[in-house]
């Protein structure tokens, strides 16, 4: 053990006397593993950031859209209007196992007008069960009733981007005020709680009228535009697709499943694809660190081999006064090794900074898992060992009459 | 260790006069190119035993420096014998061939082969480590012949902190520590003031005169004639083997010491 120190003190104090050197070399780890620690952490946290998005857009989501399921096919007029108020009313009825909610919705965008200003935003017509199914908070009055849809009450919810645009602020609060939407006047009755933009559909940047009232008043339609199902719990979310499947193409009247005229689309599927595309964005990223890795592992070769020309004569006398050709190797690896290992203690510790500073810029999680630290170091030694192999032994196969003779 | 500690506490002057520690037999050492064969080392024998002090001289190019590679196992013959201390070395690996410089030969080179911006503690101690003797031991022992040669206060001197002729002191601190079976230098005062080469050639005798088998390749006659005996080489071949020449003596003369 203290030999294996001595070697380390030797070795330290060899690359010390060729500081400008050592650090160039050095570098060229530090950015690789840098930037491998950075992009990881930087793809995980945006990674996570897009999950708890969509997990607050609302729990056990299961989306019931009509069309076909397959992609390929053109949607056409009549494609669109093959869920009907009537389905959503039977699935509620149905009382399936696996369902606990169900939220008939049509929604559109329309000019809304409140005095001088006016915006264009997305209209939902809602029932009292869409807060729920879709995890919206009331931030003042309340939300849409089941006696505000049983008497097409001209009544409306805003989101506070909505509040934002037509008062000015998002902290005024406008229940009360008369708003016109389509030529017809809303009152409003409640405000909800900024959820921020999922990147699928801003749901601050909405209001929420009564669903009798946007069918018949607002937008004339005798069809719903999507019908949102809460699942009994995250467990039997494959069971409530299932469930909700076989039911609607029994009430569709249709024998096969690749006839549906519906698509149906839980949270967890979005979840996956949303967090897979994260996840190869971050793979893709990792990769071009692990490139710019690989170059710093040639610079700390090619250093090495400088040094072992440099040093021909000395690699002569140790081996004329005894040295082994291990002694020699492992001598010139635990060099190249200090090289690499020091730079992946700092790119660890620029690669966590940079990352901490991205997550305040963006104002994101910050998390560093502790799987691409340990993987850092462990590459940074490897990279050592691999690249200062060839150098190491090519020192160790010096001949030492000829090393000596070298001038 | 016990081994070693046995070997060091071993008084040289204790062993019969007569045990061969070089024996030479047909010794040839050719260099081929696709155009000519040179022959270095033709066909030589001789003996040198426990106790001498040999010079080897020559002129350059007479292939004293090729024999010098070969005593020192830094070189094998093309043909011939080599026994070292009781062991051939003709044939042996380079890890062996190693151990065997390590163990049994003392080298002092013309331009010293220190470990620059080293102290010249550590340079004395650097054999000793490849022997694996531990840290505090080799401390002890490196301090010891550092005093010998007359170096105790320049332990912590860097090797281009002192003089030439202090170098090769160092050098031959280096040589001694593990109490070789030869010590072999090649030019020792060649790269050194004269003044300096006489206190190194003092050194030699002091050691030879303790026991030590001193083995010399040079090219200058006042050096070699500080030998007991002279083996005369040219064109690969001796020429002449002697032991009735004018000894010379060096003494240290005390402002040498004091200036250098």
């Amino acid at each position: 053990m203290t030999e294996f120190f001595e070697l380390l003190k030797e070795s330290f104090n060899t690359l010390r006397l060729n500081k400008m050197r050592t650090s160039l070399a050095v570098l060229g780890i530090v950015i690789g593993i840098g930037s491998v620690i950075a992009l990881i952490s930087i793809g995980q946290s945006s990674q996570a950031a897009v999950a708890s998005k969509i997990t607050s857009l609302g729990s056990n989501l299961i989306t019931v859209s009509p069309g076909a399921q397959s992609s390929g096919r053109v949607r056409t007029a009549t494609a669109r209007k093959t869920l009907t108020l009537a389905d959503a009313t039977a699935l509620k009825a149905a009382g399936l196992s696996a369902v606990s909610a169900v939220s008939p919705e049509y929604s559109g965008r329309l000019q809304v007008v409140a005095g001088a200003s006016n915006t264009n935003t997305t209209v939902y017509g809602v029932t009292s069960t869409y807060s729920g199914v879709h995890n919206l908070k009331i931030n003042g009055g309340r939300f849409i009733t089941e006696s505000d849809y049983n008497s097409n009450s001209h009544v409306v919810v805003l989101g506070p981007t909505v509040i934002e645009t037509l008062y000015g602020s998002s902290s005024y609060n406008p229940i009360g005020e008369i708003i016109r939407i389509n030529g017809l006047n809303f009152t409003v009755i409640g405000v909800t709680v900024a959820k921020g933009s999922s990147g699928m559909s801003d749901s601050d940047d909405a209001v929420y009228v009564p669903l009798s009232t946007a069918m018949k008043q607002l937008f004339g339609v005798n069809y719903l535009s999507s019908i949102a199902v809460e699942a009994a719990s995250s467990d039997v979310m494959i069971q409530a697709q299932n469930q909700i499947g076989y039911f609607l193409l029994a009430r569709h009247k249709l024998t096969d499943t690749s006839k549906a005229d519906f698509t149906i689309r839980s949270q967890e599927d979005l979840l996956s694809t949303a967090s897979s595309v994260a996840g190869t964005f971050t793979s893709l990223l990792s990769g071009v660190a692990a490139i710019s890795l690989i170059v710093g592992g040639i610079g700390i070769m090619n250093i090495m081999l400088v040094t072992v020309t440099e040093r021909t004569r000395e690699i002569g006398l140790r081996k004329a006064l005894g040295a082994k050709k291990k002694t020699i190797i492992t001598q010139f690896l635990t060099e190249s090794v200090i090289l690499t290992f020091s730079g992946g203690i700092l790119g660890i510790i620029i690669g966590v900074l940079t990352s901490y500073v991205y997550s305040r810029i963006n104002s994101s999680t910050f998390a560093i898992s502790p799987y691409s630290v340990l993987l850092a170091f462990t590459v940074s030694v490897v990279i050592g060992i691999i690249f200062g192999w060839y150098p190491a032994k090519r020192a160790s196969n010096l001949q030492p009459i000829e090393a000596l003779r070298y001038e | 260790m016990v081994v070693w500690a046995v070997l060091r506490d071993f008084n040289p002057k204790m062993k019969n006069k007569t045990k061969p520690i070089i024996t030479v037999k047909n010794l040839s050492k050719v260099y081929k190119t696709e155009l000519l064969e040179t022959i270095a080392v033709d066909n030589v024998s001789f003996q040198i035993n426990e106790g001498e002090f040999v010079a080897i001289m020559g002129p350059s190019g007479s292939g004293k420096s090729t024999l010098m590679h070969i005593l020192g196992a830094l070189d094998k013959p093309t043909s011939g014998q080599y026994i070292l201390d009781g062991q051939n070395v003709e044939n042996l690996s380079d890890d062996e061939l190693s151990e065997i410089r390590n163990k049994k030969i003392g080298f002092i080179f013309q331009a010293f082969n220190l470990l620059p911006r080293t102290t010249t503690l550590k340079n004395v101690m650097l054999p000793m480590a490849y022997a694996g003797i531990p840290k505090e031991e080799r401390e002890k022992i490196a301090q010891k012949y550092l005093k010998l040669v007359g170096l105790g206060d320049r332990m912590q001197h860097t090797s281009n902190q002192i003089s030439g002729g202090q170098q090769q002191r160092v050098a031959i601190a280096r040589s001694l520590v593990l109490n070789p079976a030869m010590i072999l230098a090649d030019e020792p005062t060649g790269n050194i003031a004269s003044a300096q080469a006489d206190e190194v050639m003092a050194i030699f005798e002091k050691l030879n005169n303790e026991g030590h088998t001193i083995v010399m390749i040079t090219h200058e006659p006042d050096i070699a004639e500080h030998a007991k005996r002279i083996i005369f080489i040219k064109d690969g071949k001796i020429v002449k083997d002697s032991t009735n020449h004018q000894r010379k003596t060096a003494i240290i003369k005390k402002e040498v010491q004091k200036n250098d």
